[in-house]
Parts: C-alpha cells; sequence; structure tokens
C-alpha cells in the first residue's frame, strides 16, 4: 500500500466533497436544524431560549438518527457508482495505483469531509449554547460528537458497499435511500412490533437492537447522557444490568465491526466487480 | 527487436458474451501497433486488458512485467489515453495535471510548461476540464498520459470524439511521439488513422485476430477491391473507357470521367496506363 497515493486520493475526495451539491445540503441542514433545535429546546419554564448541552445533546439524538445515516449512505452510495458512471474510475485506476489505495483514499477523504460537516453543525452548536451561557455537561455533548461521527462513517460505509456492487448512481442512491428507510423506521417498529407478536425476551430484544447500527449508536447516545439504560425500557435496563459499564466498549466496539466489515466486503466487491 | 508487449491467449468473457478470443500478439519496442476493426470486435476490452483494468484469461507481459501480478509497475510504464473523456470536469487543466503527477510520481518542481507547448495547452492552462472543446480535452488526456515519459503509450480510439481538424491535429502530435521512440497502441475504427500512424494492424473481428499486417499489405491480405473515380477532360473520357476496358479493367462512365475497380496495390497501374495512351488525368479520388 503507497500512502502517499492514498493521501493523494484523500486531498482530491476532500475538495469533491466540499464541492459536491449533496454534502453542501446536508451539512448546511444539519447546522441548521442543530441550531434551531438547541434554540427552541424549551426551558423548564417553558420560555423560548437556548437550552443546556444535556436537553440539546437529548434533542440532537433524534436529529443525528435520521440526517447523519442519509448524509453518509448517500454520499458512500454516490461515490464508486458516480465515479463509474462518469468514466472516471476507469481513468483513475489505469494510473500507477492499486484498487485497494483508490478505495481507502476516497473513504478516508469521505469521513474526514462528513467529520467535517458534523464538527461545524455541534460547533456552531456548541458556540452559540457558550454564548448565551447554556449550563449542562459538555463532556456529554462532546462524546455525542464522537458516537455522531462513527454513525456517519457505519452508514458511509454500507453506502461504499452499495457503490462497490452497482454499476449506476441513481441505483445506488435509490438502494442507500431504501437501507436508510429499513434501519431508520423498520428498526424501531419493526422491534416494537417483533417483541410484541413473538413475546421476545429482554435479551433476544437487545440482540435484536444490535444488529442495527442505529439502534447501537441510539443506546450508547442515551448511555452517555443518562449514565443508565432506563428510558429504553426493558431491554435497556437488561443491557445495563448485564453489561454495566464494559457496555461502552461493546457498543463502540460495535459501531467500528459496523465500519470494517462492510468497507471490507465493499473491497472485495470492487476487486471482483472490477471498474465496469 | 525486442517485445516491448506480450499477449498470448487472452481471453475476456463478460458473462456469456466472449469479448476478447484467444488474442495473441506482440508489439517491438518502437513499434506503433493498431488494432482495428469495428464496433464491438474487442478493442476496448483488449486495450483494457493491457492495463489489468478487469480480470481475464491468458498472460499479458509488458517489458518482462506480468500485467496480472504487477499491475502498477505495468501501468508506470504506460501512459493511457481514453476513449471516453473522463477527467473532473470541475478541476482546471493545472489542477487535473497536478493530479495525475502525484499519482504517477512525477518529481516536486517538475517543469509543465514543455509538456504544455507540446500538446499546445498553455493558452487553456487555468480553464475548468469542463470548459475545453473535445479537441483540448484529448490533448489533456494525452498530456496527462505523458506526465512520466513513459516508453509507451496506450490509446483508445483517441480520436473518436474529434472534428477532422482536431484529428489532423492529434495525429500531428502522435506521429512526432512515434517518431521520438515510443511505443505505441492504439484502437481505431479509422482506416485512415491506422495507415498514417501504425507500422502494423492488427483486424480484430468478433473478439478474434483475424489479419497481422503492415497498413500497405492490408487491402492485399484482405483482398479488397477499390473503386478509382478519374476526372478527365470531356473529350478522352470515351478513349479512356475504350482504352481501359481494352486492357481488361472493369470501368465505367461515370459524370465527369470513369469509373474503375481495381485490385489492392493497381491504384497507380490506372493512371500509369491512361499516361501512356496520352488520357492526362485531371483529378481523382478513391472509394
Amino acid at each position: 500500500m503507497d500512502f502517499e497515493n492514498v493521501l493523494t486520493l484523500i486531498q482530491k475526495e476532500l475538495r469533491d466533497a466540499f464541492r459536491n451539491r449533496w454534502f453542501l445540503l446536508y451539512a448546511i441542514a444539519f447546522a441548521g436544524l442543530s441550531l434551531a433545535l438547541a434554540w427552541f429546546s424549551v426551558s423548564g419554564a417553558g420560555s423560548y431560549g437556548v437550552a443546556g448541552f444535556g436537553r440539546t445533546t437529548a434533542g440532537l439524538i433524534n436529529l443525528i438518527l435520521l440526517i447523519v445515516p442519509l448524509m453518509g449512505l448517500t454520499l458512500g452510495a454516490l461515490s464508486l457508482a458516480g465515479e463509474r458512471e462518469k468514466g472516471t474510475l476507469i481513468y483513475l485506476l489505469a494510473q500507477p495505483i492499486s484498487s485497494g489505495e483508490l478505495l481507502l483514499g476516497k473513504f478516508v477523504g469521505l469521513a474526514l469531509a462528513l467529520t467535517a460537516a458534523l464538527l461545524i453543525g455541534f460547533g456552531l452548536t456548541g458556540v452559540m449554547m457558550a454564548v448565551a451561557g447554556g449550563g449542562g455537561d459538555f463532556g456529554i455533548y462532546l462524546t455525542l460528537l464522537v458516537l455522531s461521527v462513527l454513525l456517519a462513517i457505519v452508514s458511509l460505509s454500507l453506502g461504499f458497499l452499495i457503490s462497490a456492487a452497482v454499476k449506476k448512481a441513481a441505483t445506488a442512491v435509490g438502494l442507500a435511500l431504501f437501507l436508510w428507510l429499513i434501519l431508520v423506521y423498520f428498526g424501531d417498529l419493526g422491534l416494537m412490533g417483533t417483541a410484541v407478536v413473538m413475546k421476545l425476551k429482554a435479551g433476544q430484544l437487545l440482540a435484536l437492537a444490535l444488529i442495527n447500527p442505529l439502534q447501537v449508536f441510539k443506546i450508547a447516545a442515551v448511555f452517555d447522557l443518562r449514565n443508565n439504560l432506563e428510558v429504553l425500557g426493558p431491554a435497556g435496563i437488561y443491557a445495563f444490568r448485564t453489561y454495566g459499564t464494559t457496555l461502552w466498549p461493546l457498543l463502540v466496539g460495535l459501531l467500528l465491526t459496523w465500519v470494517i466489515v462492510p468497507f471490507a466486503l465493499a473491497t472485495q466487491v470492487f476487486k471482483k466487480r472490477g471498474v465496469i | 527487436m525486442t517485445d516491448m508487449i506480450e499477449v498470448r491467449n487472452l481471453t475476456k468473457r463478460f458473462g456469456r458474451f466472449t469479448a476478447v478470443d484467444d488474442l495473441s500478439f506482440t508489439v517491438g519496442a518502437g513499434e506503433a501497433v493498431a488494432l482495428w476493426g469495428a464496433n464491438g470486435a474487442g478493442k476496448t476490452t483488449a486495450v483494457r486488458c493491457l492495463l489489468n483494468l478487469f480480470p481475464f484469461e491468458g498472460e499479458i507481459l509488458v517489458n518482462g512485467l506480468d500485467a496480472r501480478r504487477a499491475g502498477k509497475d505495468v501501468r508506470r510504464l504506460i501512459g493511457f489515453v481514453p476513449q471516453e473523456l473522463s477527467f473532473h470536469d470541475d478541476m482546471s487543466v493545472a489542477e487535473t495535471l497536478i493530479f495525475y503527477a502525484r499519482l504517477k510520481k512525477v518529481p516536486d518542481g517538475f517543469d509543465f510548461q514543455p509538456l504544455l507547448e507540446q500538446v499546445r495547452l498553455v493558452p487553456h492552462v487555468h480553464k475548468r476540464v469542463g470548459e475545453l472543446s473535445g479537441g483540448l480535452k484529448q490533448r489533456l488526456a494525452l498530456a496527462a498520459a505523458l506526465l512520466s515519459d513513459p516508453p509507451i503509450l496506450v490509446l483508445d480510439e483517441p480520436t473518436a470524439s474529434l472534428d477532422i481538424r482536431s484529428r489532423e491535429e492529434f495525429l500531428v502530435l502522435l506521429r512526432s511521439l512515434k517518431s521520438k521512440g515510443k511505443t505505441m497502441i492504439f484502437s481505431s475504427h479509422h482506416l485512415e488513422e491506422v495507415t498514417a500512424l501504425a507500422d502494423r494492424v492488427l483486424l480484430l473481428e468478433g473478439g478474434r485476430l483475424v489479419v497481422d499486417a503492415p497498413p500497405d499489405q492490408l487491402e492485399r491480405r484482405l483482398g479488397w477491391e477499390t473503386t478509382l473515380h478519374l476526372y478527365l477532360p470531356e473529350t478522352v473520357i470515351d478513349p479512356a473507357v475504350e482504352h481501359l476496358e481494352g486492357l481488361g479493367m472493369p470501368v465505367s462512365r461515370n459524370g465527369r470521367g470513369v469509373r474503375v475497380h481495381v485490385a489492392p496495390g493497381a491504384k497507380g497501374k490506372v493512371i500509369r496506363v491512361l499516361h501512356e495512351a496520352g488520357i492526362e488525368v485531371d483529378d481523382f479520388s478513391i472509394e
């Protein structure tokens, strides 16, 4: 692996991302909504004003669960399929670089671009809360930022896998949106429905939840905010009682696995499929 | 002449479709070889296999290196000009060249000016790629291919998207590179391009090699007949028809002159025999 090539490709990918209208739209939407959320998070007295870090963090979790996977999935889906469709991929791979270097360069570049977008959103919101004197634990807010970056990279990795497998950008984006719907809506509703119909035990419900990376993020984010998981019901209580403090490395490990496995699969699929 | 490229039993299948079928050939150092054939003959697929852009059966050696095992090293020896212009439209000409120079490990401080002058891109260096005409984009592709001064140029239908004038200009550029000793392999379906540039022509049909011959022997090997239109003064048309018919040539009167069907390599003979009979030819065209 030639890391000079990887670095060159990362720089190009970052540059492309900041010129990509989808990326800019997501970044602006995320920053705008986070700011609005912080502003409209109502204080205990019911008056409008800038809420503290804790309250804003709680509100942000749902916003992140909706927007961040959408950003990662669509950008990942567009990455290889878009270049394949334009013909730029075949020209890039006609240069003295390996497909591994190309994939890693594109992936890291996009991951950094997503991180930058989240930093801008979190940063602006954080500055606004600090200036307005919002109280609460800033550490919780920072942890949520780190978890959000991880979720973005998980989504990117899944989008990358889709992109490696299909030829047309439109197909890739369509599949990415379908997966987003499944992860966001089917995750919660499906779990609830399955639990009722199948009369699942708390352990089984937790295991099902942990299959969905968005649920893993949600559990980690709630754990970060409250230091217990009672709010998540029986599965949350079971998780907290069973794993205790080892829940952190378990959840972070699961998110990292969701980054590594789809990316590794994408590499294999890409090598098998080739550039066309 | 030592072999720079050696292709043995190259076969590429896409599902049930065989795009290249048991293709074998060599290209010597400094030689220009054309892959010629109709659309779908397997030219582009063969070129892409040389660059190891997808899995294939058979063996390809470039300067002794196995294209499959040492793909990166092989691609370092090759400057590639694609059929479809596939640069990033939002990058400038300068940014594009700098980006590919870094991938090709061109040393820092490389002077781009002589290269830009060679391909006549100096006035366009700050333009976005998306603003360039087809001809300028193709020159940019050639400049990018020449960045690391590779010994081999692989060109896939390099003039397919160019108008006649741009095509002529591009062919002049390629001829100058050939005279400087570059080994070239290029695909084309334009016969005039093939005869203007190639030392050898490989005719592909349905992915198979049909003919491997120098351009001047191609018509003879293929048994092609050419139609020669001779433009003559009105007063000598009938005598010319009679004279050529007397020599057993299939000839007919045609507007301002005569039309003669000639065997490969016999076009000059028609004009010579008319000249010897005192009939001067004003002009001619070949079909």
